[in-house]
């Protein structure tokens, strides 16, 4: 369903994906994992179109995404639903019209047709009944879950889900990882997950890619890197820093 | 040496390419997309009704000082009664248009700065992207439109109220005739003078309102950024107000006296 090849982005003097090769195929569920700072968010922006390679293609359903302008790529993101680190609510508009926005500006949509939606996608999240709330009165995980209803509320086929737990204490960290894992079997989409939180890691990914110096470095299933002998995956997946090289 | 105006040089010409290519992006949202009467409304209201009150009070003001400078200077050569010819005409084609966009360059130039700044760094500019929205089309159209609908409005009664406030002040403190001075402002006062407040004021609303919304989209990451992008709006506006209007002055002289 997507593919990259040969991905690459320079910024500045930082050479940040440097031939970057990865398929992910339609359903399956996938966490990127790797440093702080060594392109994770960076590479979901490139399959998401908001932001350009150097170099190298993105193709989604054969279709080469990375050239494309603004007006061409509305449509294909249609296809995509993303939850931001941050959550990325819009502060001026209530729960109800944040997660109503796609469906309100297709202008195809009843108002009694929307408010059932909206109350489905707040069901899905675990958070019924905060529709008049503004998203300042949310809290950290509140607001995630909230941006997870805006994510899913028009079916997209793809969820993309950036550091989801970043944050979180770990209790509300479990209880996210649980929704992307029951969004991606109830929805039945293919879930992007970008985190470098181990325990994420083997909730919700089936498969594991690992970014290391701006390439995949491996992937396997999250088991297969909890058990790896490979210094550099072992030294991550246990957190242990190597005293020779700045970690920061 | 030579590196460092080759790099300004290159930076402000790519700053006019992107803000080129918005104000483009405008035009082709504007031909092309339909735009929403409830964004326009909630802008009108913004840019509109909320700044009536810095406007009148600063076209008031103007009005009456300028009123009681011209007066000052006309009464030693026995020309009281012009006093109100020059304020209204001061009013149209200059003053009113002028001083009503700077306070809202201020005001509303400074806020969109901000707006779509915050709404840059914490990420809701990329939401939209993602939720299949244009933010040309969803933030910038409806503020610029609104902006060049309510500049000119706001000019309008910045005018009234500044001819009404220098009126009082003549009539009632300065003690000049009253007759004399309308018949001599209707004189003096041509539908051209107007119509040239009209003009400039709708491009001046242009001028804020792009120039608030690309330092909005393109400001830096954090507060500093957003800090920047405030300031530089208010400034680069009020410029870019004040060098058009010499030029549009110039030109808009020459084409009006064609009709």
């Amino acid at each position: 369903m997507i593919e990259v090849r040969q991905l690459r982005k320079r910024f500045g003097d930082q050479q940040v994906l440097d031939g970057v090769d990865l398929t992910i195929e339609k359903g399956e569920s996938l966490v990127i994992i790797g440093r702080s700072g060594g392109g994770k968010s960076v590479l979901l922006k490139h399959l998401v179109g908001l932001t350009h390679p150097d170099s190298g293609q993105v193709l989604v359903d054969g279709r080469d995404i990375s050239h494309l302008n603004e007006r061409e790529l509305l449509a294909v993101r249609r296809k995509f639903g993303m939850l931001f680190q941050s959550a990325a609510l819009f502060d001026s508009l209530t729960v109800e019209e944040n997660i109503a926005f796609v469906l309100a500006r297709e202008r195809n949509h009843p108002p009694e047709e929307i408010a059932r939606r909206v109350a489905e996608a707040l069901e899905m999240v675990e958070m019924p009944g905060i529709q008049k709330r503004k998203p300042a009165e949310l809290s950290g995980g509140m607001r995630k879950r909230v941006g997870l209803a805006r994510a899913i509320i028009y079916r997209p086929e793809v969820v993309f889900y950036d550091e989801p737990t970043t944050g979180l204490d770990p209790v509300v960290s479990d209880s996210i990882d649980k929704l992307v894992v029951r969004v991606c079997e109830r929805l039945k989409v293919t879930s992007i997950v970008i985190t470098h939180d181990m325990r994420s890691m083997q909730t919700v990914g089936r498969r594991v890619a690992m970014l290391h110096q701006g390439r995949i470095y491996t992937t396997g299933t999250p088991a297969d890197l909890m058990a790896s002998t490979d210094p550099v995956v072992s030294r991550f997946v246990r957190g242990i820093s190597d005293e020779k090289e700045h970690t920061f | 040496m030579t590196e460092l105006p080759a790099k300004v040089i290159q930076s402000v010409l790519a700053g006019l390419g992107r803000f080129s290519l918005m104000v483009a992006e405008v035009v082709r949202s504007l031909t092309t997309q339909r735009l929403s009467g409830h964004d326009l409304m909630n802008q009108l209201y913004f840019i509109g009704v909320k700044s009536q009150t810095v406007v009148l009070v600063t076209g008031a003001f103007t009005g009456m000082v300028l009123c009681a400078q011209t007066y000052f200077q006309f009464h030693k050569v026995k020309m009281d009664t012009a006093t109100l010819a020059v304020v209204s005409v001061s009013m149209c084609g200059e003053l009113g248009p002028v001083l009503t966009a700077l306070m809202v360059a201020g005001r509303v130039g400074a806020s969109m700065a901000a707006e779509l700044g915050t709404m840059r760094v914490t990420e809701q500019i990329d939401a939209l992207r993602t939720l299949a929205t244009h933010p040309i089309d969803y933030l910038v159209v409806p503020r610029v439109v609104a902006t060049m609908i309510a500049v000119p409005l706001l000019t309008a009664e910045s005018i009234a109220v500044g001819i009404l406030a220098a009126y009082l002040v003549g009539v009632h403190l300065l003690q000049i005739d009253p007759g004399y001075s309308l018949v001599n402002m209707q004189r003096f006062t041509d539908h051209r003078d107007v119509l040239m407040g009209f003009i400039k004021s709708f491009i001046f609303g242009g001028i804020i309102a792009t120039t608030g919304c690309y330092k909005g989209m393109h400001c830096g990451q954090g507060a500093e950024g957003v800090g920047h992008a405030t300031t530089e709006a208010v400034v680069y506006a009020s410029i870019a107000i004040l060098m058009s209007n010499f030029f549009l002055t110039l030109l808009l002289t020459r084409l009006l006296a064609l009709i």
